[in-house]
């Protein structure tokens, strides 16, 4: 049978100094704790940082020695795990909000930068078209094209990876770019939205 | 006709605190020291 020794006693040993007293308490009551937080928040990681910051709590007021022992330690932390979670819903329900007036609108000031569904498919239609475009292009170029663009790679990093130098793949990029502008032109290619 | 359920059920979670949570609990524990001095209290964490 495990001898399990009571809270009080584990208050007690952690505030003279035994840390691992500490870790028995948080053990033990972990799993009460955060299932209390998660039923109210209903989020995970949200719990995760309400249960850190009731620790905290918890540690600052035992080590101030501001903690009276009544024997009840697990209440104690309950509540305040609950003042913390009423002081998270306070602070989202602060979040400011702004409704337009009749002189001023906001979305003159901000808009939504996704485009609409027309624009989008043009868009998607400019880019598989300049997939194939890319496609026609000598290899060296368009590797150079593809890492530079799709990849976002430095012309450092692109230097490193193709063994040629940094000139060479600026060079390539350069070509890729006047030849992309010959197919278009020549084709008659009309890419924009 | 069957019935369709397409609200989830509700289940009672258990939840628990992650251990990389717990540990830090704990490594702030051991650098947290609260020093008194004349009706004042400082609190130093050493890194």
């Amino acid at each position: 049978m495990e001898l399990q020794i009571d809270d009080s006693v584990l208050v007690k040993n952690y505030i003279q100094g035994d840390e691992k007293a500490l870790e028995v308490l948080i053990n033990r009551h972990n799993q009460k704790i955060s299932s209390f937080i998660y039923s109210k928040v209903l989020d995970k990681d949200i719990t995760e940082d309400i249960f850190q910051d009731t620790f905290i709590k918890v540690i600052k007021t035992l080590k101030r020695g501001s903690y009276s022992e009544e024997g009840k330690f697990l209440p104690w932390v309950m509540r305040i795990a609950h003042n913390l979670i009423i002081d998270h819903f306070r602070k989202n329900k602060r979040m400011p909000k702004f409704e337009g007036s009749d002189d001023f609108n906001i979305f003159s000031v901000i808009h939504d930068d996704k485009l609409n569904a027309e624009k989008q498919m043009i868009k998607n239609q400019i880019d598989s078209d300049l997939s194939v475009l890319i496609d026609e292009l000598p290899d060296d170029q368009r590797e150079v094209l593809i890492m530079r663009i799709y990849k976002d790679m430095s012309f450092k990093e692109i230097s490193e990876n193709t063994g040629v130098s940094i000139n060479t793949a600026l060079g390539r990029m350069r070509y890729a770019l006047i030849n992309l502008r010959k197919i278009v032109e020549r084709n008659n290619i009309v890419l924009t939205n | 006709m069957e019935k369709i359920y397409s609200e989830e059920p509700k289940v009672c979670r258990i939840a628990s605190a992650k251990p990389e949570t717990v540990q830090f609990l704990l490594g702030f524990s051991k650098s947290l020291k609260v020093i008194n001095y004349d009706n004042m209290q400082f609190e130093t964490v050493l890194n």
